[in-house]
């Protein structure tokens, strides 16, 4: 195949061949090279996994086989004609041949970026084929990845748009899986009623998105409403929502085992004994079964006891005077946590893989959408409900109808969203026509069009209404666009995250509050609050949040010698472990600032504090 | 008029110094995406966030600076002589009209004159050559003809090297560290002035007809070695200002007053941060608290430093009130008898 020369031979043509970015050695005529194994790959004899590229100027010609670049299927194009016909795209309807056989055939096969970059010509479309083109795209639609392409009308919008409504599809609830009722997942979220969007793509039914849809088709309405949708907020009709929309389940699993440990020591799935290390209140127990295990169906609230499970020691106990060490079990139960008000779906005993005793609890939370809870269109246009209002209050039309939600006009021009007015448009026409619409980008139904057909459905073209103010009654002077279009609840809900502290643990370095809902953590007052509490002149606040509702304590501090003393409880006094002194003063200080002490004094630096009466 | 003033003052106790930060500092954020550029403008100042950097950091050599000449009375009303001098001032050496070509084996440098970029400045072939000649005292031989100037010399090769790196830095014309000058309309007074790149004051006062007292240049530390202190913290709050202003954000000058008066409290500019004010906090736990922690304990000790705890971050470690706004209130109370 390629043929290696002596290097001492360069000549101008020559050049450098690597394979896998390994040096090979040099090759007379580059361009024959190239043609021979593209006509190798192309017929099978090589890997449909090779590539190539050649840069010319520096005479340089990679050939890659190795993994992690990306591909694109094209169609091959020879004397100007592509190569796939009729009669394969016949024979693939019939089911004669696969996408494979095409691949194997040579009809068609995978460039990478490197290879399309500097060796192929890709015509867009069949009628721009000439002579000098090398490949043709399978479909324009195909230079977007999966998720936008499932996006309506894309090319009306911006592209930040785009970027953000892929990331937030992805985090839409929908029918993930018709199993669903069978499997544990640690957390998922199933959507009551899912539906298709009455706005396509072509794409849809190659990912089969009508089958497993995310979202459902709101009547929208943009206008403000008493100030309830500013920012991005969105106002939901509140019957709506009690007719379901929006409503999804959260399941959430809690998992045990019951290990083994070295020493012959075992968990066990019980009921923990009152007598036990770590007992809670019975309260906590009482919806356990014989087994320990909690049964379905019951209601449960946060810190109740899920699965009762009682361990050994962690710790080896000292050997008792006759030799026998009564065994100190220690209470290790699963209970719920914060926030989780929620009934026992299912109950799953099982083996894991070591073979120990494995439970598993599934939890089930009805979700219905609240104040705060998070919602998007497929335009990157999100926003979360700032008030849910009674639909007797919301605007109608003449005909009756009333709004599901309703979306700030502000949230529209800046952001260069067309494609959420577009779609909200060809929502209307889909529903009152009885059909989805097509929304592919580049081949999409047009806007005159869906005004035109509008417009023969005896509406407004533009899409505007006449609304009634639900409160007074009266007229709106100005027209509301309304339409109908796909929105998607996505899994930010804030009864997952909904968190309050007064009270609670602390961290065991610091004496600090600890971080995070899930250790009941505080909200960190930083280094910029501190800023602007200085900057007000808040003195005794600035105390109060950074010593009195942190870590504050008192220390005892030598009026000797400077040094941190101690109390000693046999003798009941405080003295000074440095200089023995006994005139100790309590000062109060930061844990924070006693552990910036004693870790100076680990430096080998002598901190020594003068104390006085306050000034 | 005592009493307007009066009540104008800050109130004892206000926290100036942070409210000064976070007035600057909250614009800062805004700034760094959004940098102007000025079309046709090719002596390019940098604006925005860098330049206040550099402000504040007090730099030696800021990136790019500009001085304006200003001329005695009678001179800048007149076009003419105002160019006259501008020609005058931008510095030219031989490597900005010559290229040096070194022959090793021949022991011998070809030097070319750009002829059209030497007219235009008044630059003969006979003065570089003049010029050449001088610096090379009695060693070696230089011919021209044409446009080209040969040097020729029997030395070591590292020494025809290094003669070459001395002919380039020959000056012609101008004055050291000066480029591009131009004159500038300055309708509204009815003058023209110069304006020209780097800044060289020691070498611009000597001119004839130069008025120093209005010379102005954007290195706040050139103006600080000439015109003193005061000047250069009138500088720097101009130049904290006018960057301020350019982005659309202004800033009230107060605020920037405060950070040129720290900065140059010391009578001499001190930047702000590790290696200046924050560096030289009297506190020890407040310079430990900034920057290299380990460093300033570690000192500390070795000269058995006391922390007085007077200042903010130190009172705020410890868990004690700060001694500013509310915390400034002390209530004094006589003994019994």
């Amino acid at each position: 195949m390629a043929k290696k020369e002596d290097d001492k031979q360069q000549g101008p043509r020559k050049a450098i061949v690597y394979l896998n970015g390994m040096y090979m050695g040099f090759h007379d005529d580059p361009d024959a090279l190239i043609r021979e194994l593209v006509q190798k790959r192309r017929s099978g004899e090589l890997s449909h996994n090779l590539n190539m590229s050649y840069n010319a100027k520096t005479g340089e010609l990679h050939i890659n086989t190795g993994g992690g670049r990306v591909r694109r299927p094209y169609i091959i194009v020879r004397d100007g004609k592509p190569l796939l016909t009729k009669e394969h795209i016949a024979k693939l309807k019939n089911g004669e041949i696969t996408w494979n056989d095409l691949v194997m055939q040579g009809v068609v096969e995978y460039l990478d970026a490197e290879e399309e970059g500097s060796l192929a010509y890709i015509a867009m479309s069949e009628s721009e084929v000439t002579p000098k083109h090398t490949h043709l795209e399978i479909n324009p639609l195909s230079i977007t990845g999966v998720v936008v392409s499932t996006q309506p009308y894309p090319d009306h919008n911006s592209s930040p748009r785009l970027t953000m409504a892929s990331a937030m599809m992805k985090q839409s609830l929908g029918l993930y899986a018709v199993n669903f009722n069978y499997r544990l997942d640690s957390r998922a979220h199933i959507l009551f009623y899912p539906q298709v969007p009455l706005v396509q793509t072509t794409s849809y039914k190659a990912l089969n998105y009508d089958k497993r849809p995310a979202g459902q088709n709101f009547i929208v309405a943009v206008m403000s409403y008493y100030g309830y949708n500013m920012s991005d907020a969105i106002v939901m009709n509140k019957n709506s929502v009690e007719r379901a929309l929006g409503r999804s389940v959260f399941y959430k699993t809690y998992e045990t085992e019951e290990r083994r440990y070295p020493g012959g020591q075992k968990d066990k799935l019980m009921t923990p004994p009152p007598n036990i290390v770590g007992y809670r209140e019975e309260e906590l127990y009482k919806n356990l079964d014989e087994d320990g295990i909690i049964m379905p169906e019951v209601e449960v609230k946060p810190r109740d006891v899920l699965i009762g499970k009682v361990s050994p020691p962690r710790f080896m106990e000292e050997v008792a005077t006759f030799g026998i060490t009564e065994e100190k079990r220690r209470e290790n139960s699963v209970t719920a946590k914060g926030g989780d008000y929620a009934m026992v779906d299912s109950v799953m005993v099982t083996e894991s893989l070591a073979g120990n005793k494995l439970v598993k609890v599934k939890l089930r939370s009805l979700k219905v959408p609240e104040l705060g809870d998070k919602f998007a269109s497929r335009h990157g246009q999100k926003g979360v409900i700032g008030y849910l209002a009674p639909q007797e209050d919301m605007p109608f039309s003449a005909s009756g109808i009333v709004p599901d939600l309703m979306i700030n006009p502000h949230a529209i021009p800046s952001r260069m969203t067309a494609g959420h007015i577009l779609e909200m448009l060809g929502g209307k026409v889909g529903s009152i026509g009885g059909r989805t619409v097509n929304g592919t980008m580049f081949s999409g139904e047009k806007e005159e069009d869906l005004r035109a057909e509008l417009k023969r459905y005896g509406f407004n073209e533009a899409g505007e209404e006449v609304l009634y103010d639900g409160i007074t009654g009266r007229k709106f002077k100005a027209k509301i666009f309304m339409g109908v279009i796909y929105y998607q609840r996505l899994h930010h809900l804030v009864s997952n995250k909904m968190h309050v502290r007064s009270r609670g643990p602390v961290q065991l370095l610091t004496h600090q509050p600890t971080e995070g809902k899930a250790r009941e953590g505080g909200l960190r007052f930083g280094e910029m609050e501190r800023d602007c509490l200085i900057g007000y002149g808040a003195t005794q606040l600035i105390k109060e949040r950074l010593l009195e509702e942190s870590d504050k304590t008192v220390a005892l501090v030598c009026a000797n010698c400077g040094s941190l003393g101690v109390h000693d409880y046999a003798k009941r006094r405080d003295y000074c472990p440095v200089c023995k002194g006994t005139r100790m003063e309590k000062v109060e200080m930061s844990y924070a600032f006693k552990l910036l002490l004693d870790e100076i004094k680990s430096l080998g630096i002598f901190p020594r504090l003068k104390v006085s009466d306050k000034k | 008029m005592p009493r307007i003033k009066n009540n104008n003052s800050i109130d004892s106790g206000e926290a100036v110094g942070i409210v000064a930060a976070q007035s600057l500092g909250e614009p800062g954020t805004q700034m760094t995406m959004r940098t102007f550029h000025y079309a046709g403008v090719a002596e390019q100042v940098p604006l925005g966030l860098p330049r206040l950097i550099e402000l504040v950091d007090a730099r030696r050599e800021p990136s790019k600076t500009l001085t304006d000449i200003y001329l005695e009375n009678d001179m800048e009303k007149n076009y003419k002589a105002v160019e006259e001098l501008a020609k005058a001032l931008e510095y030219i050496s031989i490597e900005d009209v010559c290229s040096i070509v070194e022959n090793f084996s021949k022991k011998e440098l070809r030097i070319t004159v750009d002829s059209e970029f030497a007219q235009a400045n008044g630059i003969t072939i006979r003065d570089i050559a003049k010029k050449i000649r001088q610096s090379m005292g009695n060693a070696g031989k230089v011919k021209y003809k044409s446009n080209h100037i040969m040097v020729r010399i029997d030395t070591a090769y590292q020494k025809l090297r290094r003669l070459s790196m001395k002919i380039k830095a020959i000056p012609l014309k101008g004055i050291r560290g000066l480029s591009k000058a131009t004159v500038i309309n300055d309708e509204r007074n009815g003058i023209y002035f110069i304006r020209c790149g780097g800044s060289n004051i020691n070498e611009i006062k000597k001119i004839e007809g130069v008025d120093y007292s209005r010379i102005y240049t954007n290195n706040v530390r050139e103006i600080e070695k000439h015109f003193g202190i005061e000047a250069a913290r009138n500088a720097l709050l101009k130049e904290i200002r006018q960057v301020m202003d350019l982005q659309g954000l202004p800033v009230d000058a107060r605020h920037i007053m405060l950070i040129a008066d720290a900065m140059c409290m010391r009578g001499a500019i001190e930047p702000v941060g590790r290696h200046g004010l924050s560096g030289r906090k009297s506190s020890v736990l407040a310079r430990a608290a900034f920057e290299e922690t380990v460093k300033h304990l570690v000192n500390a000790s070795i000269k058995g430093e006391e922390d007085p705890l007077s200042g903010v971050t130190e009172n705020i470690i410890i868990g004690q009130t700060i001694k500013l706004g509310t915390g400034k209130v002390r209530l004094v109370m006589k003994e019994m008898e």
